[in-house]
C-alpha cells in the first residue's frame, strides 16, 4: 500500500461530527465509489435523534405510514429494550426510494457516520438500484408518494367509518400480508396522482365485477345447469390471497378493498428485501469495508479512525457458532460479506479448488463479476451460485435434518469435499421463501351454495402449520364474509382441517 | 450529489398516535395491571409511571407459518466435532431446533411477557379513570372571590409599565413611512434632476437651477427629519382583563383513630387510602391543604409524620376529632372559599355513648360544611355502634357522606373506586 500521509489531506481529526464534515466525507466517499463504478440513486442523508430512530423502527423504517396499533406495539418494545440497554439501535436505516433516504443518528461519532454513509448511501443504495428484484418489483421514485396516498386514504376511512372498523380490516390484512404477493406477475408502478384517479374508477368497476360473480338472478334453467358443471371458481388455485380477496370477496365495501390493496402493495414493496437479505447486507458490508479502507489508503483518515472502524466492522460481520449463547441463526451480514469477499479473492488469487469450482470467475476483473452477482440473483440462487467451499470451511457449516418422530437429529453434510454440494443446496433452500413459508392457495369457492371457501395447504416435508392457523383462518373469514375451511394435504393424504367457527358477533364486521 | 438534512428538530413523537392506539386496544389489560400496582406499591410511590406487563400471546399477531413436525432441515455454522452421519440426541423437551428453520428474522423470543412503560400521567389516568369528585358543581355556584389577570390583546391606552414596545415601534415605523412618503418621493425626483444636470455639460443658466435644487433638497431633508420618531398615538399597551376564578382551593381532612386497638398495619391501610384521595384531589384542584387530625380520647392536629407513625394508647372518643375538625373549618377554612373533603379511618371502636354524639355533630354541621365525607372502617370483625350511627347519616345524606368497610390491603383500591365512581346524575350535569 502506498500511503501518502500528509496532515493536510486528513478530512477530520477527533471524534466529533459536523454538517460540514459529513458533507466532506460524503463527497470523498462518493468519489471513491464512482471510481469503483458504483451506480447509485441520489442520496438524502438525514440526521435524526435516537428517539426518532425508534420512531423509524416502529414504522418498519418508512418515513411515514398509516396508523395502526401494531406499530405502537413495535415502538413500545423497541423503546423498552433500548432503555434497558438490552439492545443498541442499529446505526442506520435506509429506504429504497429515489432519492435514497438514509438516517444517521446524532449520537454517533464521525467514524460511525462515515461508516453509515459508505454502508447505506453507497452500498445499499447501489443494490437497490441494481438488483433485478428491486428493479422489477419496486419503483423507488413512487414509493414515498404512495405512502402519502395510503396514509391519507386510511385516515379518511377512519374519519368516515370509524377507527375500529378500519383497525379490524387492517388486522386481518396484516395477518395475511405475507400472502399478498405476486410472485410471477410484474406490477406496473404508478404515481400518486394516477393512483388517486384510478381508485375511484376501480371502486366502481370492482364492485360491478364482484356483483356479477355473485349474481343471484336465475338465468334460464337449462343454461344454469350447464353452468354448474362447467364453471369452477377460481379456475386455477390462487396464491395471492389478498389479491383474491380484494377482487372477489362478495361483501367487502369499496374502501375495504382499497385497504387490502394498500397492504398488498406494501407487502409487494418489501418482498424483494425479504428475498435478498444476505445479498443486500453482504453487498453493503463489502462496500463499506472497501470504501473505508480506500479512504485510509488515500490518506484521508488517520490510523485511529481506521482501527476504530475495523472494530465496528468486525462486530457487524461476526458469526457466533451454533452453540454460542449469542447464536441466533446465520448472520446475513457475515455470510454475504464472506461470499462477496471470496468472489473478489477468487478473481484475483484463485487456488486450484477455485479453478475447479468456479472456472467462469477466476481471473476475471472482480468489479465486473461482483456487479454481475449483485444484479442478477436473489439469496437462494446467489448462494447456490457463489458459495465457495472455502467460505463453507471458514464458517464450519454443517447441515442437519430433524425428523420430529426421530429422537435424534442427523448430521447430513459437513464442510468436506463430499458435503459441499449438498450443504450448499441445503443452505440455499433455507433462503428460499417458498420453502420458508407454507404453500397455501385458494382452491375452491362454493359459488352456488353457501359461498364457503376452501384453502389448500400443500405440505412440504410433512411440516404442519403453526398454532396461529385457526386465528388466521378467522381473519380470512372476516374478509371473505362466509365460512372458510383450510385443508392440509400431504401428497394425497388429507392431514388436518381448520375451519372458521361461525360467530354471530364477528359477522358484523 | 447528496442532500444532507437536519431532521432532529422535527417532532420525535411520530409514534405517539400508534402508541395511543395500542394503549386503547389493551386498556383492559393495562387497567388490571394498574389495579394490581396500586395495591402493591409502597405508599409514596404513586407518583411515578408503571411498568405494564401483558402476556405475549395476548398481543400476538397471527401469521401462517410452519409448525413443529415433519422433517426440518437447517444449516448451522461452527461445526467442531460432527461428521457426516452423526446422530445427535435431541435436547429434552424441545424439537425447537427443527422447527425454527433459521428464519432469518429471528424475532420470536418465546412466550416472554410483553413489557412496557407508561408514564406517571398515564398511570394516574388509569388509576382515576371514570372517577369523579362528588359535588364538584357546588364550587362553581359559590360567590366568586378570586381573580386572575389574563392577556386580552393590545390597546391604545394604558400605563407606561404596560407599554408594548414592539407593537409601538412597529406603528411608529409605519406612520413615519406614510407621513414622509410625499417628501421622500419629491426628494428622489429633485435629486435625480440635480444628478442629471451634474452629469451633463450644462449651460451656465443651469447652474442657477442647481443652487435652487440644492436648496430644495436641504428643505425636503429637513422636512423628512421633522417627522416625529415616536408619537403618542403610536403607543400600544398590553391589555389585561380580570377574570374571575372559580375557587380552586381544597382542603382535605385526614382523621384517624390512633387508640391502642389500631395496629401499624391498620394505619398503613388507612394511609394508602389517604394517599389515593390526596392524589385524586391534586388532579382536580390547584392548591390543596391537608389537615391531619388524630384522636384517641382527645383529638389533636398533628404533622404528617406524627400522624402516621407516633404511637399512642388509650380509649377512643371519635366525637373529639369531629369537634376539632369543625373548629378548624370555622377558624381557617371558610366553606365559601374552600372545597372541603374529609376522610376518616378507624377500626370501628368507639366509646358507646359517643357514637350518638358523633352522629349529631355529623348531621348538624359537618355534612353541610363538606363536599364529601368518606368513612372507612378497617376491620374484619363485625361492625359496632359507630358504624350503625354513621349508617343513619349515610341514609339521610347520601350525596355528601359515604362509608365502606375494608378488610385487607387489596380492598383499598376497589373501595376507593366504589366511593368515587362517577355517578349517573352527575355525568348528566
Amino acid at each position: 500500500m502506498s500511503r501518502t500521509n500528509k496532515e493536510s489531506d486528513l478530512l477530520s481529526q477527533g471524534p466529533d461530527w459536523s454538517f460540514e464534515l459529513i458533507q466532506k466525507y460524503d463527497e470523498e466517499i462518493s468519489k471513491i465509489a464512482a471510481d469503483f463504478g458504483l451506480d447509485t440513486y441520489p442520496n438524502q442523508i438525514e440526521i435524526i435523534s435516537s428517539e426518532q430512530m425508534m420512531d423509524a423502527y416502529a414504522s418498519v423504517g418508512m418515513p411515514l405510514g398509516y396508523h395502526h396499533w401494531s406499530y405502537g406495539k413495535q415502538f413500545l418494545q423497541t423503546e423498552q429494550n433500548y432503555k434497558r440497554g438490552r439492545m443498541g439501535l442499529a446505526y442506520e436505516i435506509v429506504i429504497n426510494s429515489s432519492p435514497c433516504i438514509a438516517y444517521l443518528m446524532e449520537e454517533n461519532n464521525m467514524m460511525m457516520q462515515a461508516l453509515v454513509i459508505a454502508h447505506a448511501c453507497y452500498g445499499h443504495n447501489s443494490f437497490f438500484k441494481g438488483n433485478y428484484l428491486f428493479e422489477t418489483w419496486t419503483d423507488a421514485t413512487a414509493i414515498i408518494d404512495y405512502l402519502v396516498f395510503a396514509k391519507k386514504y386510511i385516515l379518511e376511512c377512519e374519519e368516515k367509518y370509524g377507527i375500529e372498523e378500519v383497525e379490524l380490516t387492517l388486522d386481518s390484512c396484516h395477518a395475511l400480508m405475507n400472502f399478498g404477493v405476486d410472485r410471477y406477475k410484474r406490477p406496473v408502478p404508478i404515481s400518486m396522482v394516477e393512483e388517486k384517479a384510478r381508485q375511484d374508477e376501480r371502486e366502481h368497476i370492482l364492485q360491478q365485477q364482484v356483483n356479477d360473480l355473485w349474481r343471484t338472478i336465475p338465468i334460464l334453467e337449462k343454461s344454469e345447469h350447464q353452468h354448474r358443471k362447467e364453471f369452477v371458481f377460481p379456475s386455477e388455485p390462487q396464491e395471492n390471497l389478498l389479491y383474491f380477496l380484494e377482487k372477489n370477496a362478495p361483501l367487502l365495501k369499496p374502501w375495504q378493498r382499497e385497504i387490502i390493496r394498500i397492504v398488498r402493495k406494501m407487502a409487494q414493496y418489501f418482498y424483494p428485501q425479504r428475498q435478498t437479505q444476505v445479498m443486500n447486507e453482504g453487498w453493503a458490508s463489502f462496500w463499506h469495508y472497501t470504501l473505508m479502507n480506500e479512504l485510509y489508503n488515500r490518506g484521508k483518515v488517520e490510523e485511529g479512525f481506521i482501527l476504530e472502524f475495523l472494530q465496528s466492522h468486525t462486530n457487524v460481520v461476526s458469526q457466533p457458532s451454533f452453540d454460542s449463547p449469542y447464536y441466533s441463526g446465520i448472520n446475513p451480514y457475515a455470510l454475504g460479506f464472506a461470499i462477496y469477499t471470496d468472489i473478489k479473492r477468487m478473481c484475483e488469487a484463485p487456488t486450484e479448488e477455485d479453478r475447479e469450482w468456479f472456472p467462469d470467475i477466476v481471473g476475471r476483473p472482480w468489479i465486473e463479476v461482483l456487479d454481475f452477482a449483485m444484479r442478477n440473483f436473489k439469496d437462494e440462487s446467489f448462494i447456490l451460485q457463489f458459495l465457495s467451499p472455502k467460505v463453507m470451511r471458514d464458517f464450519h457449516f454443517f447441515g442437519v435434518e430433524n425428523d420430529v418422530l426421530d429422537p435424534y437429529v442427523e448430521v447430513k453434510e459437513i464442510h468436506n469435499s463430499s458435503g459441499y454440494q449438498g450443504l450448499r443446496q441445503r443452505l440455499a433452500q433455507q433462503y428460499n421463501l417458498s420453502h420458508r413459508e407454507p404453500n397455501i392457495q385458494v382452491q375452491r369457492v362454493d359459488i352456488y351454495g353457501d359461498r364457503s371457501l376452501m384453502l389448500k395447504h400443500t405440505m412440504d416435508h410433512g411440516r404442519p402449520l403453526n398454532e396461529d392457523t385457526i386465528e388466521v383462518v378467522k381473519h380470512f373469514k372476516r374478509l371473505w364474509g362466509f365460512d372458510v375451511r383450510l385443508e392440509s394435504w400431504d401428497g394425497d393424504q388429507l392431514e388436518q382441517t381448520y375451519t372458521s367457527q361461525i360467530n354471530p358477533e364477528e359477522t358484523s364486521s | 450529489m447528496s442532500y444532507i438534512i437536519d431532521r432532529r428538530l422535527n417532532g420525535k413523537h411520530k409514534s405517539s398516535v400508534n402508541r395511543q392506539r395500542f394503549l386503547r386496544r389493551y386498556r383492559e389489560h393495562i387497567r388490571k395491571a394498574v389495579e394490581e400496582a396500586v395495591n402493591q406499591r409502597s405508599i409514596q410511590d404513586l407518583d411515578r409511571g408503571e411498568q405494564i406487563t401483558i402476556p405475549k400471546r395476548d398481543i400476538h399477531e397471527p401469521h401462517f407459518g410452519h409448525g413443529e413436525g415433519g422433517i426440518g432441515s437447517i444449516v448451522h455454522p461452527g461445526n467442531k466435532e460432527f461428521a457426516t452421519g452423526d446422530r445427535i440426541p435431541k435436547p429434552e423437551g424441545g424439537g425447537g431446533q427443527g422447527s425454527g428453520q433459521g428464519d432469518a428474522s429471528n424475532q420470536g423470543e418465546g412466550e416472554d411477557d410483553f413489557v412496557f412503560q407508561i408514564s406517571q400521567e398515564e398511570f394516574l389516568n388509569f388509576v382515576f379513570e371514570d372517577l369523579a369528585l362528588p359535588n364538584l358543581v357546588r364550587k362553581n355556584l359559590k360567590e366568586i372571590k378570586e381573580f386572575s389577570l389574563k392577556h386580552a390583546g393590545v390597546v391604545s391606552e394604558g400605563t407606561p409599565s404596560k407599554l408594548n414596545i414592539v407593537r409601538s415601534m412597529r406603528n411608529a415605523y409605519a406612520r413615519r413611512m406614510v407621513m414622509s412618503s410625499g417628501s421622500r418621493k419629491k426628494l428622489a425626483e429633485v435629486e435625480a434632476e440635480r444628478d442629471a444636470i451634474l452629469a451633463s455639460d450644462s449651460a451656465p443658466e443651469e447652474k442657477a437651477k442647481l443652487a435652487w435644487l440644492d436648496e430644495q433638497i436641504t428643505l425636503l431633508k429637513q422636512k423628512i427629519e421633522r417627522t416625529p420618531f415616536l408619537d403618542t398615538y403610536d403607543l400600544r399597551y398590553n391589555h389585561h382583563v380580570k377574570e374571575s376564578l372559580p375557587s380552586t382551593k381544597a382542603v382535605m381532612f385526614c382523621i384517624m383513630d390512633v387508640s391502642g386497638s389500631m395496629t401499624q398495619e391498620t394505619k398503613n391501610v388507612a394511609k394508602r387510602f389517604f394517599i389515593l384521595l390526596y392524589l385524586f384531589l391534586t388532579r382536580n384542584y390547584e392548591k390543596i391543604d391537608v389537615v391531619f387530625i388524630r384522636h384517641h380520647t382527645s383529638a389533636k392536629e398533628v404533622s404528617e409524620e406524627e400522624f402516621f407513625y407516633s404511637r399512642e394508647t388509650g380509649g377512643t372518643i371519635v366525637s373529639s376529632a369531629l369537634k376539632l375538625m369543625e373548629k378548624i373549618v370555622k377558624d381557617r377554612y371558610s366553606p365559601d372559599q374552600w372545597n372541603i373533603y374529609a376522610a376518616q379511618a378507624s377500626d370501628g371502636d368507639n366509646w358507646d355513648d359517643d357514637s350518638r354524639i358523633c352522629r349529631k355533630i355529623m348531621e348538624d354541621s359537618i355534612v353541610d360544611l363538606v363536599q364529601y365525607f368518606t368513612y372507612i372502617e378497617i376491620t374484619p370483625r363485625e361492625q359496632q355502634s359507630l358504624w350503625h350511627a354513621y349508617e343513619q347519616v349515610q341514609a339521610n345524606h347520601p350525596d355528601s357522606f359515604a362509608m365502606r368497610n375494608i378488610v385487607e390491603v387489596g380492598d383499598i383500591y376497589p373501595v376507593f373506586r366504589d366511593l368515587f365512581q362517577r355517578r349517573q346524575h352527575e355525568s348528566n350535569q
